[in-house]
Parts: C-alpha cells; sequence; structure tokens
C-alpha cells in the first residue's frame, strides 16, 4: 500500500510494507534511512483507504515519516478534493507545526516580542496564547539579546522555548547570546548542558522594506561552531523543519522568509518531520545542478520553465540545511551533471553560496566539467526603490542566462 | 564587550566627584577612615556585646523603595546570628576559597595553568554568605571570577583544579577552563567570559522554575537562581534588560551585585553616573539592598531574606555587596592603579579575619579547632593539585565530542554516511 502525498510524486521509499519500507529502498537515500532506522523512526500504518491511526495516546500508532524527501515530478500543482491531507498556507504549517509539539511536550514553549497576544507579526503563533497561557507563549518586552539568552538558560534547566525574532534582522541584537552561548555552551560545559532551543523568524528581502529588514542573517551565523541552521521554503518542509528543530537536542536555527508566508500546499494529515540535515530534491535533470534554498527555489523554478522550453533539463535542489550541507545528495547530484549553479538570496562576500562553493570544490572538483557559477544578491545595503530592489536580487532571467553560459 | 586583559599603564591620582544633582551626597573614594561610598548608613560593626540587638533590619538591610517587601515586625532573637556548626561551615567554605585562589596563583606561576585566571581573594564572604545557603537544586550564575562560587556550590576542589590544569577530570572536561566552570549536578550554571552574559541565562533558570511551578504544576518547585556579576557589568544593557524581565515576572531570581569598585583599571566612580547600584532595584520595581560584602554574617542576614523572598514568589531582589578584590583583576594585571591606602582599608576588612574572631569572641569555637580547619583544607587543597597533577590531558580524540548533544549536527559527508559515523570521529581526526 502506497502511501500518497499530494507532491510527493514517486514516493520510491514509501511504497511496500510499512515493516520494511525503508530497508528495502534502493534509493540514493538507503544509507541514510537505514540510520534513521537505527535510530529508532517509526513507520507510519496508513491504510489504504488513506486514514490513518492517530490515538495521541498510543505512542506506537502515532508513528512518524522521519524522512518524507522523495522526487517531485514538478513543483506542487492544484490540488483536488479527492485527495488526502489539507491545504494550508506556509504560516499556517509552522503553527500547525509548533502547535503539535506544544501539545506533545509540554515543555515546548514559545518566547519573542508580540507571540503571545498579537499572535505574531506574521501570524505564525496565533490563538497559542489563549490555548496554552500566557506563560508558555510569552510576550516578551524588546531585549533581543536579553530573552535569547533568557531562553538559553531555561534551555539549560529542562525547557524547549522556541525563540522568535520579529525580524531576523532583529537577532543581530541578540549575536553575544546565539554566538557564545547557545553555539558553545554545550561543549565549554563538557556536554553537561544541553540546548534543545529554536530560533526562528523571517528575514530576507521582502518588498521595499528597506535595508535594515531585508537582512539575510544565514552569512553572519553560520561559522558560529555547535548550531544548525536550516531554511525552510514550502508549507511541508516548513512544518516538517519545525518539529525536526524542536525535537533535535541540539540548538537550531530555522530560517523563514517574508514573502513565502502565504504559499499554499497540501500536506499531510499525519505527523511527519523533515530531517533537519537533508537538502531536498526539487526536480530531478540530467544538465546542471542548480542549488537553491528559501525564496530563491521559487525564482530558479520559475527559471526552470523557461530553460525547459529551451532544451535544458535542470536538477533543482533546495538544499534546506543551511549548516551543514547535505553533501551526499549535492555531491550525487554533481556527479551525475558536472555542472553547478548556485541560486542564493544572501550577499555576495561570505555567504551560504562562497561557503557552498568552497566545500563543492573541495569534494567534487574532479566531476566537474566548468567552474562553479554562483548568483548571489548584490553586496549593497538593499535599497528602498522598487526598481534598485529588484536588480539587488537573482531574477529568473539572470538564472536562464547563467545556465545556458554553463551549458556551453 | 568587556573581556579579561589588563589596563595600559598611566599615571592617574585618586579625584573627588561631585555629583551634579543636589540629591546625592558629594561621593569620596573611601579612605581608612570614610565609610563605604554608596552607603547611606553606618556601617553596623559586629562585636561581642550581645545586648546590641544584630537582627535589627537597619544593619544595612533591605531598602523597601518598592512596596513588596513587608516590614518584619521585631521578633526575640537569640543574641547570636549563627550557631557553631554553621559558623564552622561558613569559615571551612571561606578559607576553602581564600587557600584554593592562593593555590591557583602558586600553580599559575610555577606554569602549570595558562590564560586569564581571575581570583577571588577578598570577596569570599559574598560567595560563601549567599550560597551556602541553597538547595543542591538551586542554579547559581557567575563571571570569569567564579572558582570560589563553584567550590561553595560543591563542585569538588579536585575537579574545579583540573579543569584549571586543563585535564580530561576537570568539572568540564578540560574545555571549559578558568572562566568556564559549569556543574549539571551542582547546578552551576557557569561561568562565563564576557560580562554581561551571564545574567540573562540565570533569568532563564529562573524562568525555568516558574514555568515547572505554574506550567508543569511541580507544585512544590521553588528553586531560586542567583545571578553573580561585578560593578562594571551594572552599566551593561543585559543587567538592565533583566532586572526588567525579572521584576515583570517575578521570576525566583536574586542580583547579587559584588562592587568592589574596580573593572580591570576603571574605577567604577569613573564609570557610572550614579554609582549608587543599589538605587537601581526600585526603578524597575524591586527592592535595592545594600550591604557589607566583608562581612559574611551581614552577608547571609540579606541573602536569607532574598532567598526567602524568591522562593515565596515575590519576585527578585537587587543587592549590591561592597566588596574588594586583595588580588588584580587577573594574574596578568600588575595592579598599579588602585591607592595603596584603600587596599589596606580593605585588607584590615579581611572577612576571613573578622569571622574568626566572631566565632572565637563568641565562644563558638577556639584557636585550636580553627587551625584544624585550616590544615584539613591545605590537606584537601594538596590531594586536589597532585590529582590534578597526575590526571591525564584530554586526548584528540575528545576533540568533536561535545560540540553537538546530537552530533548528527555536523551533517552528511559525500559517501551518504553521517559525519558522527565516520570511524576518524571518535578519533578526533575526522573531516567535518
Amino acid at each position: 500500500m502506497a502511501v500518497i502525498f499530494q507532491g510527493v510524486g514517486a514516493a520510491a521509499a514509501l511504497a511496500s510494507s510499512p515493516s520494511n519500507s525503508f530497508d528495502s529502498n534502493k534509493s540514493v537515500f538507503a544509507p541514510r534511512r537505514s540510520f534513521s532506522v537505527r535510530k529508532g523512526a517509526s513507520f507510519a500504518v496508513v491504510r489504504s483507504d488513506g486514514t490513518v491511526n492517530l490515538n495521541p495516546k498510543d505512542r506506537r500508532a502515532q508513528l512518524l515519516i522521519s524522512n518524507a524527501v522523495a522526487t517531485k515530478a514538478d513543483s506542487a500543482a492544484a490540488s483536488s478534493s479527492s485527495k488526502p491531507g489539507h491545504e494550508l498556507l506556509l504560516f499556517e504549517a509552522l503553527l500547525e507545526g509548533l502547535e503539535e509539539e506544544m501539545e506533545r511536550d509540554p515543555h515546548v514553549c514559545v518566547m519573542g516580542e508580540d507571540v503571545g497576544h498579537y499572535g505574531g507579526s506574521y501570524k505564525v503563533t496565533k490563538g497559542l496564547a489563549k490555548k496554552f497561557g500566557d506563560l508558555r507563549v510569552l510576550d516578551t518586552p524588546i531585549a533581543e539579546n536579553s530573552f535569547t539568552g533568557m531562553g538559553i538558560g531555561a534551555a539549560m534547566t529542562g525547557l524547549r522555548p522556541v525563540v522568535e525574532g520579529m525580524n531576523m534582522g532583529f537577532l543581530l541584537l541578540a549575536f553575544n547570546q546565539i554566538s557564545n552561548n547557545c553555539g558553545m555552551l554545550h561543549y565549554t560545559s563538557g556536554g553537561q548542558f544541553t540546548i534543545p532551543i529554536v530560533i526562528r523568524g523571517p528575514g530576507g528581502v521582502g518588498r521595499q522594506l528597506g535595508a535594515e529588514h531585508s537582512q539575510r542573517l544565514e552569512s553572519y551565523f553560520q561559522s558560529i561552531p555547535g548550531i544548525q541552521m536550516v531554511a525552510c521554503s514550502t508549507p511541508y518542509n516548513a512544518k516538517g523543519l519545525m518539529k525536526a528543530a524542536i525535537r533535535s537536542e541540539n540548538p537550531v536555527i530555522l530560517f523563514e522568509h517574508v514573502l513565502l508566508y502565504n504559499l499554499k500546499e497540501r500536506i499531510p494529515d499525519e505527523d511527519y518531520i523533515c530531517n533537519l540535515e537533508e537538502a531536498e530534491m526539487v526536480r530531478p535533470g540530467e544538465h546542471v545542478t542548480i542549488l537553491t534554498y528559501s525564496r530563491m527555489r521559487y525564482h530558479v523554478m520559475q527559471a526552470a520553465k523557461t530553460l525547459v522550453n529551451k532544451g535544458y533539463d535542470p536538477e533543482v535542489i533546495d538544499i534546506r540545511s543551511l549548516k551543514p550541507f547535505d553533501l551526499f545528495t549535492i555531491g550525487n547530484s554533481v556527479k551525475k551533471t558536472h555542472r553547478v549553479l548556485i541560486v542564493e538570496e544572501c550577499m555576495r562576500t561570505g555567504g551560504i553560496g562562497a561557503s557552498l562553493t568552497a566545500a563543492i570544490t573541495e569534494n567534487f572538483n574532479d566531476y566537474l566539467d566548468a567552474p562553479i557559477m554562483c548568483l548571489s544578491s548584490q553586496d549593497v545595503p538593499t535599497p528602498y526603490a522598487g526598481t534598485l530592489e529588484e536588480v539587488t536580487v537573482v531574477q529568473p532571467a539572470q538564472i536562464v542566462t547563467a545556465v545556458e553560459q554553463l551549458c556551453q | 564587550m568587556a573581556t579579561a586583559f589588563s589596563a595600559p599603564k598611566f599615571a592617574a591620582q585618586p579625584f573627588t566627584t561631585i555629583s551634579p544633582t543636589s540629591q546625592h551626597k558629594p561621593l569620596k573614594i573611601p579612605t581608612a577612615a570614610s565609610p563605604f561610598l554608596g552607603s547611606t548608613r553606618k556601617l553596623l560593626r559586629l562585636s561581642s556585646s550581645s545586648q546590641l540587638n544584630l537582627r535589627r533590619r537597619s544593619s544595612g538591610s533591605v531598602f523597601a523603595v518598592s512596596d513588596v517587601v513587608k516590614e518584619k515586625k521585631p521578633t526575640p532573637i537569640p543574641s547570636l546570628l549563627i550557631t557553631k556548626e554553621e559558623g564552622l561551615e561558613l569559615y571551612e567554605d571561606m578559607v576553602l576559597g581564600r587557600s584554593f585562589e592562593d593555590m591557583c596563583a602558586q600553580m599559575y606561576y610555577r606554569g602549570k595553568m595558562f590564560g586569564f585566571v581571575h581570583l577571588y581573594n577578598g570577596q569570599e564572604a559574598v560567595s560563601t554568605g549567599f550560597i551556602k545557603l541553597l538547595k543542591q537544586q538551586d542554579s547559581v550564575v557567575s563571571t570569569y571570577r567564579d572558582h570560589v562560587h563553584a567550590l561553595s556550590k560543591g563542585v569538588p576542589a579536585r575537579a574545579v583544579m583540573s579543569e584549571l590544569f586543563g585535564k580530561t577530570t576537570g568539572c568540564c572536561r578540560g574545555q571549559g577552563g578558568s572562566m568556564h566552570m559549569f556543574s549539571s549536578e551542582h547546578n552551576l550554571i557557569g561561568g562565563f567570559a564576557f560580562i554581561g552574559e551571564g545574567i540573562p541565562v540565570a533569568t532563564g533558570a529562573a524562568f525555568t522554575s516558574k514555568y515547572k511551578r505554574e506550567v508543569l504544576k511541580e507544585a512544590d518547585c521553588d528553586h531560586v537562581t542567583l545571578a553573580f556579576f561585578g560593578d562594571g557589568t551594572c552599566n551593561n544593557g543585559q543587567f538592565f534588560e533583566c532586572l526588567n524581565m525579572a521584576a515583570l515576572w517575578k521570576l525566583p531570581i536574586v542580583f547579587v551585585v559584588e562592587n568592589n569598585l574596580w573593572a580591570i583599571g576603571m574605577s567604577h566612580l569613573r564609570a557610572t553616573s550614579d554609582p549608587q547600584i543599589y538605587k537601581k532595584g526600585p526603578a524597575f520595581g524591586m527592592p535595592g539592598v545594600h550591604v557589607d560584602g566583608m562581612d559574611v554574617l551581614k552577608v547571609r542576614e540579606v541573602a536569607k531574606e532574598a532567598i526567602a523572598r524568591a522562593r515565596r514568589g515575590e519576585g527578585p531582589t537587587l543587592v549590591e555587596c561592597e566588596t574588594y578584590r586583595f588580588r588584580g583583576h587577573s594574574l596578568a594585571d600588575p595592579d598599579e592603579l588602585r591607592d595603596p591606602t584603600e587596599k589596606a582599608h580593605y585588607a584590615a576588612r579581611d572577612p576571613i579575619t573578622a569571622l574568626k574572631k566572631y566565632l572565637i569572641e563568641n565562644n563558638l569555637s577556639g584557636e585550636a579547632e580553627l587551625k584544624a580547619i585550616d590544615k584539613k583544607i591545605d590537606e584537601l587543597l594538596e590531594d586536589a593539585v597532585e590529582f590534578a597533577d597526575e590526571s591525564p590531558l584530554p586526548p584528540r580524540s575528545q576533540l568533536l565530542e561535545n560540540v553537538f548533544a546530537d552530533p548528527k549536527g555536523f551533517g552528511i559527508g559525500p559517501d551518504g554516511r553521517y559525519r558522527c559515523e565516520d570511524p576518524k570521529f571518535t578519533q578526533g581526526t575526522a573531516h567535518v
């Protein structure tokens, strides 16, 4: 019996009987699947009529799909009501993931500015304060460094806080706590204290929000040892990554994007998480590997349409895990296509793309037929004017040109 | 950010500062005769006279500017503040702290420990006075001057000394060092190198205590957190932000300021517009208390009230302890800026000598017994140094452990396996 999810097409990994669906998998993901199995990931009991046993009291019945990454034929097409799952927007997916984890574990709490009564500046925590109370969904004063530190102290003493930066840029004020304490205390304490904190918030370039509200902090945080960084891009992986981040014993920074909150997708009803360290294959192809994350994924997919019409077959991978990189998925792709294009929203200097270029060159240089191309945002403060803002970020036309150049 | 490094040398004359606002008295750097700046009450000298009402609230006690603190009615009291057992416990703890720090200095100059080492000599009354009142489940957060806080909280001297020597048997496996003492068993949550960055962590620990009581319904959870920090930190944003949050949510925390008047070479008077730190408490809605930090019994009295307040759920207290460090800021500090008269003034108020005098004069103990404690501590420290000396250095294999609680965080390598599955990972040589 196949487990059917909208947009999770071939799903070779998820076919066949639940008891050994992962072990018998022959896809490239097999080794990691078996690792997940060893770690005790459970299997979904999905009957052929699509219903799922979701009795929350019965742990074994409520099972997880630990890795639902699989190939997709194309981007999520129109949903039909006969398919299982439910449709929602990305911010609702985040909310759903957060709410489910809060129900599952009473130690999970939320802290941030306007997360409580206001419901979150992007409505990611809407309704939670009413449901869980003002202490569990804590409205903090405007003191990022201190409330992030407070979250870290709470994490060290047994809670699992989710700290929201109203805009990722505000977390620059919390850099002291994130770098020194969040990243390092597990190590400097000799492993005595764990910091299972999630720091999340919207970042990226929006619609004329001005320079300071349009920052990409992933490049600043990537050197901090001891943290993991993930970026969500679809409602499916937003919910999955949120849940995985909360369950992780490591400190995780979850990057959301201001312009993606209203994306709509049909996601499964049953419990699932997305592996924090894995990349997502968006569109398999043969000619060129395009690595991207967050909003740029959509620019890339838009460019892909044009490229397909022109006869190219790009392989698009959403790297999702910004730290650490999933070198297995990326490497397999490079070995197949021999050409790499990185499309990111980070600044050119010291961005994620720069690190990724270095990592690929270091590990897969022999497989490259051409130098890696990296398309990043311009090294300028994001201008307010719309025309200028448009040219600071990578546009689909540039991606098409880059691929054409690469594939000469 | 302020970190531990010694100030450049320059000649400085002590000078008098006159506060521009008329409500403050002109403040002077203390000389041998004048009272401590910031104290608007006369210091109540402990004497053997049993007629003195030693429990009177006015002795360096709670400044109840906010009406949250109730005034205690005078109750019939014993004439002494402590029992013999308590007195000996306090004495032993302070002697341990002092001797340990002296041993650290010795070991440093012998090349057994390196880097920045900040010693606590002279301030023992604050650590002992507060921490000896805590339960095991209460938390302590400190700064880089944290050896004695660790010892008072119960971390064995062996573990602290080994950590300083960088050995794998140290309390943090040698990975933290002098400025990062941690102990999950004893709830010592650091040890922080940047000043001020521990205060939010302490606030978080207090938040957890309140959360456990109110959300997780662990009704008997009344754990208190103590945050220790210095006068320099009181000009830092994190201090004020946490005072606000702690008072706002009535967190069970006590903010203990160890005002030793100097932040490396920066005099508190030269750095602070209003040097009376305790007054900053009421501005945020919590009581601000000033106490003589060279007198362990006075500190203990104030600590009792502040900790009890926190346990009752009435919220935080800001306690400013006037104290002094006998040594320089760190072992690298030549300590040339401080006036010798000032140093002599505080040396005369050595907390250990004062307690010893009190114990003997009140017939709680005798010379012989106290000398026996001194000897016991000396032997303990010899043993600690020997243990640390003989302990192994951390092997290479320890390098990659503890970076992540879940080592999957190192990611997936090109071969499809997690990096932490690589056999070289446990040897410390894996490519991550």
